[in-house]
């Protein structure tokens, strides 16, 4: 069956690691780990594609997808459950002349060429599940259009002290990106790449199949695919976005980034009806708080009960908090046991675990982060 | 459950309840802070593995309609079988207000009859419990009964199902006779208004009932059959309340801050499932007091709440005291409100420095999107 004609397909590269998250990304990929007490990292890329009209998303999968793929299912809470288009999840594949991994994420798509062609489409959204943003994307497409850009590249501003762990695109008045910098030492400006690009389908689609036969690339698009369109003079845009953008990297960055979440002035608005984010909701009542519960600048969730002290912290759904707990400065993921009497001090606790009667968890060193599973 | 059909039938008498059913049918008032009345039938059905489920309207539909959707959160939107919302035929030539349910039956007669199904279960939304219904049934089918209804055994709350029909019933099980729960005993049978048949028995009784003329109700067709037939009974020992009144809506809502009700409610034969609506998570601020108290997603709570039940997306701003009351979805309580045994429906508005208060016997109810 001949699939319509679609403007822009997006393409969203979720397959990475996550090493640095270490234990929690022992069993699942980056963009499954479980964020903000009820979403996982990926729900804010693939709520932005439902919120900016964008129907029709390839989910490219390499890294322990199970989790991943069961939690993204046919698309149903991002409206993605379409009979034309959808979201569609990219492993990679074995076909009459062998199979391999994905070697990188240019590499990515070009197996995926003929998954793009069959939508026609004129542009190709490439974004990445590893950021907690919101993004309209359409307003990216716009100023591609008005700037009649081969490529637009969303940029941020970051500060200059950290512009070494970014990849910098240094603009010109006009927005034109002349030169990029990765991981520069000595930067020539602050504008970091979000790793959300648009390319004319066109265009990408033969630098992706040039960039294949090159044996010594790394098939990236930050490494390889940018800078030989930016030496090619192609006509490569930036695109200033301005919000709230975190790359959750490191434990430490995850837990910084759920703590943003309790701030009175938090940038990032999950209340705001226009722009929901969406994920799976789960089955359960809404949470109870006994007698004995005390609650305080927190988030909570579906299915928990609450026994005894949560503060500055964030609960998932159907945690259960015993009497004479104290929960301070954490995260817990979904359906954890605190056991009477524990204390959790900045830690992140993995979903399903128990925390025995009495334990206490506490780092020694003050800016570490605890992570414990079973 | 391949063999057993679902029928729920919305024709409940709201006359005690009409505070939150203008706009409504009892099916869909919210309970519980994230839930309709309806989702406990439903699920129940739906986790005994009932595939066919009808649910017979008296109009006024459009929030069932809202919250029901295709049946999809309830697994019931099914290239076979699945959910059917079937409202009473309005011809304009023959507009009679308040015929039985025997009637809603008839004009979709064909629906019933083309059910592949052998067997039927009808039942009301207004009895919310979790029940097995696969376990009546197989009762129904062991006993060889005509007809099973669902009982349960009362002991000193004869005020709590008020209205209520009684089931008289001998040791066997057999059911004598049908009555209603004046108040007066202590120690009664109360039916749970759950009934177990064969399709072709529901078919002949409405086909008798209509021309013979003698019944506008089920309920009252099976009790002029009731010699004929053999009625039996199946005893449920679980946790029932019946929100036929505000009084025992405001009641039910309250018995769920009991945690054990609320695990068996929620739980026991299977989860409860409803609509999603993809809430943020509930934000405490530092400000935020809150004991004994069910608080749904996407709230906000700044102030102080005791003994309530808070429901989805609702506000209640630094402080305010909300105790023993119920706060349906999207209220807004804005500052320095005292709020005590009332009632919120949805999208109500408290402006700052108020002061509600109701009786636990008879709460203050304050109506769909107003603004006090």
């Amino acid at each position: 069956m001949k699939s319509h004609k679609k403007e822009m397909v997006a393409m969203l590269l979720a397959g990475g690691q996550g090493s640095r998250l270490k234990k929690l990304t022992k069993r699942l990929a980056k963009p499954a780990v479980p964020f903000g007490g009820k979403y996982r990292i990926i729900d804010f890329t693939l709520s932005n594609c439902s919120n900016s009209d964008i129907d029709t998303v390839g989910v490219l999968t390499q890294y322990q997808p199970q989790e991943l793929n069961s939690h993204i299912g046919i698309g149903i809470p991002w409206d993605l459950d379409r009979k034309d288009g959808g979201v569609t999840i990219l492993p990679p594949f074995v076909g009459p002349e062998g199979g391999r991994w994905y070697k990188g994420t240019a590499n990515a798509i070009y197996e995926n060429i003929d998954f793009i062609d069959k939508y026609e489409p004129e542009y190709v959204l490439i974004l990445s599940g590893d950021h907690i943003y919101k993004m309209d994307y359409s307003l990216l497409l716009e100023s591609h259009k008005e700037n009649n850009a081969e490529v637009t590249i969303a940029v941020i501003e970051v500060p200059i002290e950290e512009t070494s762990r970014f990849g910098i695109m240094n603009i010109d008045d006009e927005g034109r990106i002349y030169e990029f910098q990765e991981k520069p030492d000595n930067p020539k400006g602050n504008l970091a790449s979000m790793g959300v690009y648009i390319f004319n389908w066109k265009t990408l689609k033969k630098y992706l199949i040039e960039d294949e036969n090159d044996i010594n690339s790394n098939n990236d698009f930050g490494k390889n695919i940018i800078p030989k369109m930016l030496d090619e003079q192609l006509k490569l845009y930036g695109y200033v976005f301005d919000g709230y953008w975190k790359d959750v990297g490191t434990v430490e960055s995850l837990w910084e980034a759920n703590m943003d979440l309790l701030k009175e002035d938090c940038e990032l608005n999950l209340y705001d009806r226009k722009w929901k984010v969406y994920s799976q909701n789960p089955s359960s009542p809404p949470h109870f708080i006994s007698e004995t519960g005390v609650v305080k600048s927190s988030l909570l969730n579906e299915g928990c009960v609450v026994h005894g002290e949560v503060k500055n912290s964030i609960i998932s759904p159907g945690v259960y908090v015993g009497k004479n707990s104290r929960i301070i400065d954490s995260v817990v993921l979904p359906n954890s046991i605190i056991e009477e009497e524990a204390e959790i001090n900045r830690a992140i606790v993995m979903s399903g675990v128990t925390i025995k009667q009495g334990e206490k968890i506490k780092s020694e060193k003050s800016d570490e982060i605890i992570v414990i599973n079973e | 459950m391949k063999d057993l059909m679902g029928i729920i039938n919305l024709s409940e008498s709201e006359e005690a309840i009409k505070e939150i059913t203008y706009n409504r049918p009892i099916a869909t008032i919210p309970i519980a802070g994230r839930y309709r009345i309806i989702d406990f039938t439903l699920s129940n059905m739906v986790n005994a593995g009932i595939r066919n489920v009808a649910i017979f309207t008296r109009g006024k539909s459009r929030s069932l309609m809202d919250h029901l959707g295709t049946g999809k959160d309830w697994d019931l939107d099914r290239k076979r079988d699945g959910l059917f919302v079937l409202n009473p035929v309005i011809n304009y030539d023959d507009i009679i207000f308040n015929k039985g349910d025997i009637e809603n039956f008839n004009s979709h007669v064909d629906y019933i009859k083309h059910s592949k199904q052998e067997y039927v279960l009808l039942s009301r939304s207004y009895m919310i419990c979790n029940v097995d219904y696969a376990k009546a049934f197989k009762h129904h089918k062991d006993s060889k009964a005509d007809i099973t209804i669902i009982y349960k055994q009362m002991e000193n709350s004869h005020q709590k199902f008020l209205n209520c029909d009684t089931l008289n019933i001998d040791e066997e099980g057999k059911v004598l006779s049908i009555g209603r729960n004046t108040g007066i005993n202590k120690t009664y049978n109360m039916s749970m208004e759950m009934y177990i048949m064969k399709k072709e028995l529901l078919l002949e009784i409405i086909q008798n009932s209509i021309s013979a003329g003698d019944s506008e109700y089920l309920k009252q067709a099976v009790f002029l059959n009731m010699k004929n037939l053999k009625v039996n009974s199946y005893p449920f020992t679980g946790y029932v309340s019946c929100v036929n009144s505000i009084q025992n809506y405001y009641k039910a809502n309250m018995e769920l801050l009991n945690v054990e009700i609320s695990r068996e409610l929620f739980q026991k034969n299977g989860l409860i499932y409803t609509k999603i609506n993809n809430e943020p998570p509930a934000k405490y601020t530092d400000s935020s007091n809150v004991v004994n108290s069910l608080i749904a997603n996407g709230s906000i709570i700044e102030g102080t709440v005791k003994n309530s039940i808070i429901g989805r997306g609702v506000k209640i701003k630094k402080g305010s005291v909300v105790k023993d009351s119920i706060i349906m979805r999207k209220g807004i309580v804005e500052e320095n409100v005292q709020l005590t045994n009332v009632i919120l429906d949805k999208y109500v508005r408290i402006t700052k420095d108020k002061t509600l208060f109701g009786d636990k016997k008879n709460p203050f109810v304050a109506k769909k999107s107003i603004v006090l």
